[in-house]
């Protein structure tokens, strides 16, 4: 019955995340066409003008693609306000290594925003690529040495890298202060942060793992699921805060989801029973010829049970990040056509984006939580054993 | 397709600060919270246990006070009736025997009222006849010479004589 309520929930999800993927797709192929464009006028521009000015980027169009993706991926500078190169920016460091030319690290403001060289390297794009002048040049004259940086190692710390490290940091700081409250004030009722956080972690003990995992082995996984929910919930909140520390979409990208997947793939890997094995490769009680085609399936479900819950997670964000930017640019886009047109508009943007806000909020939540009910699952799968199973197919 | 492409640099820096964060949450807050959670709903269900004993500790002595009073209560009863009845008892003797005194003095005195009144009419009789003989011996001292005469013939005349 568990189960079966689980499958629904999956399916439901499932169709959820197609859907956002269909729709993720559509604006990624957007923002791609519009990005080379962007690229193409750059080289025409390059190629008609041998200088940068100023004069030229105020002139450019607005263009929504780029300014979306620009904002949902990761940079090598935190960007918080204002434009070029009146814009304020907190460097980053860049640590990149390549076996030619050995470890570099450098902040990320030598680059000024991607106008220059510096000791080798220029940002393409987002990316850092190594070039043959080793001086400081005008980025836009430098010439890229392909070799290097097809063999480029880059561990710079990122914006969504220090993003991270804040919210480890909050994280750690937070559950501390709250552990010390229930260190201090054993056996009394919660106070302020505490009576805050108890209901949560509760819900993660009582909800999630108790009745998913079972009363016998639920202990041993909580201190993960604790981790992973509150990580998660937290920074998708740090997701919807425009300033500072938060505006980053963590959640919403692919690499920390994939690192918390595969996280959750090693552990339930690690911690399959018996049973759990024998009923991915020779499920009981199923005759030979159907297992050719059941357990190349079930193998495939290994893999597949923490891909989902890689996509789902970063398309549900990214599609949050990518809604509320996109009501954004339209600001910007009728404000191009007039300014009276930008105005009026901003009135239902503003509208809709608190709407949306709203929704995000849930989402926040209800993400951080199904990823955490479904890690429980798989686990709970993982560590069950099927004894009254057997005991079916021996009287069999 | 940066937005789908992972990049292991983050990846690296996911899983140092995710480790982090996590060992040191996992040695330093979880069990502490955990553990202050389990303590204190053990501590709330010991009290509800406790205030549950209590409870039906005081219905129980409740229920042996109520007990114990009416004990009292028919005690008292019984003690009343009792005390009524001995006091009836005691009036209805006290009736009796001052009853058969009075009976008993009654008759004693009316015995010795009896006794009196024939002692005092023998005694008057006696006088009177001695009297009577005196007078009459006075009288007719001279034709009757012996005295035995004249008591033959003052009793005859007081037989005949009736009292009343």
């Amino acid at each position: 019955m568990k189960s079966l309520v689980a499958l629904s929930i999956e399916k439901v999800l499932s169709l959820k995340t197609l859907v956002l993927i269909v729709f993720l797709a559509c604006a990624n192929a957007v923002c791609l066409a519009s990005s080379e464009s962007t690229e193409h006028t750059d080289a025409n521009n390059h190629a008609t003008e041998t200088s940068h000015d100023a004069a030229g980027h105020a002139t450019e169009k607005f263009n929504p693609g780029k300014t979306i993706i620009d904002h949902v991926i990761d940079a090598h500078d935190w960007h918080i306000a204002g434009e070029g190169a009146n814009s304020i920016t907190i460097p980053l460091p860049i640590i990149i290594y390549s076996s030619q030319r050995g470890l570099d690290f450098f902040m990320s403001s030598h680059f000024h925003h991607g106008h220059q060289t510096y000791n080798g390297y220029m940002l393409q794009g987002h990316k850092v690529v190594a070039v043959n002048e080793t001086e400081s040049i005008d980025a836009h004259h430098a010439t890229i040495d392909q070799v290097t940086t097809d063999a480029l190692l880059d561990f710079s710390l990122t914006k969504n890298a220090f993003s991270i490290m804040l919210s480890c940091l909050i994280m750690f700081f937070l559950f501390l202060s709250v552990a010390k409250a229930y260190g201090k004030r054993t056996g009394q009722a919660p106070k302020g942060l505490q009576s805050l956080m108890e209901p949560l972690i509760l819900f993660v003990r009582d909800d999630i793992a108790k009745t998913n995992i079972g009363e016998k082995h639920y202990k041993r996984f909580l201190p993960f699921l604790l981790s992973v929910f509150f990580f998660i919930w937290l920074n998708n909140l740090l997701g919807l805060v425009p300033v500072f520390p938060g505006g980053t979409n963590i959640t919403g990208n692919i690499s920390v989801t994939l690192t918390l997947a595969v996280l959750v793939f090693i552990i339930t890997t690690l911690n399959g029973t018996k049973d759990y094995w024998m009923h991915v490769f020779a499920m009981p009680g199923v005759p030979k010829g159907v297992l050719l085609i059941l357990t190349p399936i079930e193998i495939l479900s290994i893999f597949l049970k923490p891909f989902v819950l890689m996509v789902r997670l970063f398309a549900n964000i990214t599609a949050g990040h990518i809604i509320a930017l996109s009501f954004f640019s339209l600001i910007f886009i009728f404000g191009e056509m007039s300014a009276a047109g930008g105005y009026g508009v901003s009135v239902f943007t503003i509208a809709f984006t608190i709407f949306m806000g709203a929704l995000e909020l849930l989402v926040a939540f209800l993400q951080a939580y199904v990823f955490t009910l479904l890690t429980s699952l798989y686990f709970g799968a993982a560590l069950e054993s099927h004894d009254d199973h057997a005991h079916a197919h021996d009287a069999h | 397709m940066e937005l789908l492409t992972p990049s292991y640099g983050l990846i690296f820096w996911m899983l140092v600060w995710f480790g982090i964060m996590f060992f040191l949450l996992k040695k330093f807050a979880w069990p502490v919270i955990l553990n202050g959670l389990q303590e204190r709903e053990r501590s709330i269900s010991d009290a509800l246990d406790a205030a549950k004993n209590a409870k039906e500790e005081m219905v129980r002595l409740k229920s042996d006070n109520e007990k114990i009073l009416a004990e009292a209560r028919s005690q008292r009863d019984t003690l009343l009736k009792e005390a009524r009845d001995t006091k009836e008892a005691i009036i209805n003797e006290a009736k009796s025997k001052a009853q058969a005194e009075t009976d008993r003095l009654l008759t004693q005195a009316r015995e010795a009222i009896i006794s009196e009144k024939n002692a005092a009419v023998t005694e008057l009789k006696n006088q009177v006849s001695s009297l009577a003989i005196e007078i009459a011996e006075k009288v007719i001292q001279r034709e009757l010479n012996s005295p035995e005469q004249h008591k033959a013939l003052v009793n005859d005349m007081i037989k005949d004589l009736k009292f009343n």
